[in-house]
């Protein structure tokens, strides 16, 4: 087994154990921290593709950022088991045949899809070099770019309008 | 891997030194002796100090979580020593018949790493803090992290304008395009001041310590630590002081480029190790005005009241970093289009 494949496997591993204690931990804050080790594991599995650029963004943006206000909300209201509202046994029988049927539809639009015979380019593809990525970005699909930061900028004013309403 | 541990080594070192730096620089700036007892001049106080905290009873509080209480202090350390893997601390050394690059790793994305690694350095604090189980070691974490982030967003956009410039992310290649002694300082001036005000405010130093501000949380986020894990965290912030000095020198002040001197025909004329050693001194030089600057201004400006903070940093520092980008990018394409509209 060459270092590559060990590493695919140990962050394979790391990511779904991360995963399932992310929504098996009792406290929120341990929560949060499992689901900051998944996004770890996401950028080391951007840097076996090569795809450095992205690996170090997805650190930036989510763990780095999103990551830190979710625990910053969590730990001001103070969160714990004791304190944690009983959900109703409806709504979690609810949940869990929600979250089965996106399973359910995820692995049957994967089933067909043409990359299933496609093996993943460990280490040699350059497309997630930033060079690369920023030429495809701005050349080839600068519309659906554009139009993503134009939901951003929407976003954005939503929160501040929902925030100016006392 | 010989150079990491080099690297690692010479950082702790500083950063030691700059614990006996810092009190000798407020010693003079009050008027008063400073360190003197512990060997000429008190030079051996830093050691004395790290005995101390050493030798001192390690207390977990009773209703801590204890792994993340110990997670804590080694996560700040940790991120604190990873930024240095991508800092150019010279040229090429000549030696056992090879070139030997004085940088760890010329990774094509080192900015963003570094950035990376600073975003991180906010756990360190918010674990700790967190895991104490005291309401002012809480507080403290708290605003310490909304102040990272809020100080996080002025320094990226600062950065912008000077990747604008530069089109590397690459520290190497960023330093080899000042080596003709125009500094990006001086196009950049702008871009600087935000960047040295942001990196004030990342390192948690006056006047911008507002997680550890005694006079209203008694500690802050380190108050339940005792022994080496709060000698970490104190130290961590010292390491930070370091880097981030580095990083600053690097990106705006040249790196390991001497002032006034043409490189290249000096390697050529006096061998190139003789011009790699020069080159590292120069670069430390350039670090320890850096320090000094963090020091004078800690012990000169008051500290931030919390809302000030938030202020200048959304009010100030990011409207004025835009628009420093904006112009930037406006000289740019004017200059491509060789100065007609």
């Amino acid at each position: 087994m060459s270092l590559t494949q060990f590493l695919f496997w140990f962050l394979s591993a790391l990511g779904l154990f991360s995963a399932i204690m992310v929504v098996i931990s009792k406290n929120p804050v341990h929560s949060v921290l499992w689901l900051i080790i998944v996004f770890f594991t996401i950028s080391g599995h951007y840097i076996l593709l090569n795809a450095q650029f992205l690996a170090i963004v997805n650190l930036i943006v989510y763990a780095g950022a999103i990551m830190v206000l979710f625990l910053f909300v969590i730990m001001l209201m103070n969160l714990n088991a004791e304190t944690e509202p009983q959900k109703n046994k409806w709504l979690k029988i609810a949940g869990v045949i929600g979250g089965g049927a996106l399973l359910l539809v995820l692995v049957a639009a994967l089933k067909d899809a043409d990359s299933r015979n496609q093996m993943a380019q460990m280490g040699t593809g350059d497309i997630g070099l930033i060079h690369n990525l920023g030429i495809a970005l701005f050349r080839e699909y600068v519309i659906p770019f554009e139009i993503s930061s134009i939901l951003f900028l929407s976003a954005m004013v939503g929160a501040v309008v929902i925030g100016k309403k006392e | 891997m010989v150079l990491v541990a080099i690297i690692i080594g010479i950082s702790l070192f500083v950063a030691m030194y700059e614990t006996y730096a810092e009190r000798k620089v407020a010693a003079f700036i009050q008027d008063r002796h400073g360190p003197n007892r512990a060997g000429p001049f008190g030079i051996f106080q830093p050691l004395a100090d790290g005995l101390k905290l050493f030798s001192k009873e390690e207390i977990v509080p009773n209703h801590s979580n204890k792994f993340l209480f110990i997670l804590g202090p080694g996560l700040a350390m940790l991120t604190a020593m990873m930024t240095s893997a991508v800092v150019p601390w010279g040229g090429h050394i000549h030696a056992f018949g090879r070139d030997i690059s004085l940088q760890i790793a010329d990774v094509n994305i080192g900015i963003l790493y570094i950035f990376g690694v600073v975003s991180m350095g906010v756990y360190g604090v918010m674990i700790g803090g967190w895991a104490s189980n005291n309401k002012f070691s809480l507080l403290a974490a708290i605003r310490g992290a909304s102040q990272i982030i809020s100080y996080e967003l002025a320094m990226g956009l600062s950065l912008i304008a000077l990747l604008m410039m530069t089109g590397t992310l690459s520290m190497h290649d960023i330093v080899q395009q000042q080596m003709d002694g125009r500094y990006y300082a001086l196009y950049q001036p702008l871009g600087f001041l935000i960047f040295l005000i942001c990196a004030f405010a990342e390192c948690n130093r006056t006047p911008f310590d507002l997680s550890e501000a005694e006079s209203e949380l008694n500690f802050g986020y380190h108050q339940e630590y005792s022994s080496m894990k709060l000698g970490f965290y104190l130290f961590a912030e010292y390491v930070n002081m370091f880097i981030s000095s580095a990083v600053m020198a690097t990106i705006f002040w040249g790196g390991y480029d001497i002032p006034f001197v043409n490189d290249a025909s000096f390697g050529l004329n006096h061998g190139a190790n003789l011009l790699a050693i020069l080159q590292v001194l120069s670069l430390f030089v350039k670090i320890g005005i850096f320090v000094f600057f963090f020091m004078w201004v800690r012990w000169t400006v008051p500290r931030f009241r919390y809302d000030q903070l938030m202020k200048l940093g959304w009010k100030t520092l990011i409207p004025l970093a835009i628009l420093n980008m904006v112009v930037t990018g406006f000289v740019i394409l004017l200059r491509q289009n060789h100065w007609h509209f």
